[in-house]
């Protein structure tokens, strides 16, 4: 892009100066110099030497340095990857112990719960039971007070019977009042 | 002639002259063929080590700000060598890294007044070139044998075909370090003269005077602007070069 503009710029001074710079050429094609082919064998000497310097010496330098690097980057990066490891299982086990201790701990209420309500079930079944037997032993009381007045009711009746007989009519026949109230009792 | 062109014209530009080889250190430095090019290059070079070493000094697991950006320059030439070259990237990684970095330094520490660019001289980027085409000819012939000879000949093509296809792979193939060490060297030498150019400029407006000195305000603003230009350049041209290394060497080690 440059390139155009720029030999222009290079020829116009060689146009300019007709004179000395055509006669004299440029220096870099004057190969009868003896300069010219002394900075080419020069060069290569001191070329072969910088690449001697580079290759022996320099450059393997940068390279063991860099290698340091990558290396000691390398092992930080395996140390912190081995104790996120490390963190990551202590806090895995933190969590399953607690968890394991809820679980436990909801057991054990579970478990005292049930007894409570086992505890509670079995003494109000007891309590039941005993009221349904003095219930019951009451009632057979009952029934035999009952029964026992009930039999003795005939006997008052009888000897009312008797009392108002024998007050009424002054005598008395037993055996025919006792079996007359049967009678009416029956 | 270095004398000669050396010379800043008044009325002139010369914008080709900062391209010139100079001995360094004198005698010894003649003698050597030793000029400011390779003394660049071995600044360059000895900054990146610096830079390195300096950096990665702490070896801190958390870097500081010059560590993170030798780890960054590391990691980006990696990731290029091996996502480009696949499996056997690492092999050629230091390879594409020395590549990377003794261009990009020679681009910015060419960009500092009074330094030399290294890059702008095609027999160092042609160098470059050639090195790259060898070894990727060489890692061919040790990856996929002489096996790879046959890449000249694209698969399921007619046979018929192969004379006229062979010759255009073979100059295809022929053409890459060309095109490889024309078009970072092409970069360089044009920021280099534009830069020179318009600083020229300016010293030429301001000759003219009052006016020339407030019209002479356009140029640096230019080169300004062209400065920060040629940072991109300097880097692209850098990543280009490695990248079209990879790619070269993905083929050579393709089976």
């Amino acid at each position: 892009m440059y390139r155009t503009p720029r030999l222009f710029l290079f020829a116009a001074p060689l146009a300019a100066v007709p004179g000395r710079a055509v006669a004299a050429g440029m220096p870099q094609l004057n190969f009868h110099d003896p300069l010219l082919i002394g900075q080419v064998v020069w060069g290569a000497v001191i070329f072969g030497g910088f690449y001697l310097g580079l290759s022996r010496f320099a450059l393997p330098r940068v390279e063991r340095v860099l290698t340091n690097r990558r290396t000691r980057i390398q092992s930080d990066l395996d140390v912190a990857r081995k104790a996120k490891a490390e963190a990551d299982r202590a806090s895995a086990e933190l969590l399953s112990a607690r968890h394991e201790a809820a679980e436990q701990a909801r057991a054990h209420v579970e478990r005292i719960q049930s007894e409570a309500r086992a505890n509670a079930d079995a003494h109000a079944a007891e309590t039941a039971k005993r009221l349904e037997t003095e219930i019951a032993n009451a009632e057979t009381r009952i029934t035999q007070s009952r029964e026992q007045a009930l039999s003795s009711l005939s006997e008052i009746a009888t000897s009312t019977a008797q009392d108002l007989v024998s007050r009424l009519i002054g005598t008395q026949d037993e055996q025919s009042v006792a079996s007359a109230v049967k009678r009416v009792s029956a | 002639m270095t004398g000669e062109a050396s010379v800043a014209a008044g009325s002139t530009i010369d914008a080709l002259g900062q391209f010139e080889l100079h001995p360094v250190l004198g005698h010894l430095g003649e003698a050597l063929r030793f000029s400011q090019s390779p003394l660049f290059m071995l600044i360059a070079v000895a900054i990146v080590l610096v830079f390195l070493y300096v950096g990665m000094r702490p070896a801190a697991v958390v870097p500081g700000r010059l560590q993170a950006a030798a780890e960054i320059s590391y990691d980006f030439v990696h990731d290029l060598a091996v996502s480009t070259i696949g499996e056997n990237g690492a092999t050629f990684f230091p390879f594409v890294f020395a590549i990377f970095f003794f261009i990009l330094a020679g681009n910015y520490l060419g960009l500092l007044p009074f330094s030399f660019t290294y890059t702008s001289h095609i027999a160092v980027t042609f160098g470059l070139a050639i090195m790259v085409f060898v070894i990727s000819i060489l890692a061919s012939i040790r990856f996929q044998g002489v096996g790879f000879l046959k890449h000249f000949l694209p698969a399921g093509t007619p046979v018929w075909l192969a004379p006229l296809l062979v010759p255009i792979e073979l100059i295809s193939f022929l053409s890459r370090p060309v095109s490889l060490s024309i078009r970072l060297f092409a970069n360089m030498v044009a920021g280099h003269v534009l830069l020179e150019v318009f600083a020229g400029f300016t010293i030429m407006l301001a000759g003219l005077g009052a006016f020339g000195h407030v019209l002479a305000i356009a140029p640096i603003a230019i080169n300004v602007a062209l400065t920060a230009l040629e940072l991109l350049v300097g880097v692209l041209q850098a990543y280009v070069f490695a990248i079209l290394t990879c790619i070269y060497l993905r083929e050579a080690v393709a089976h």
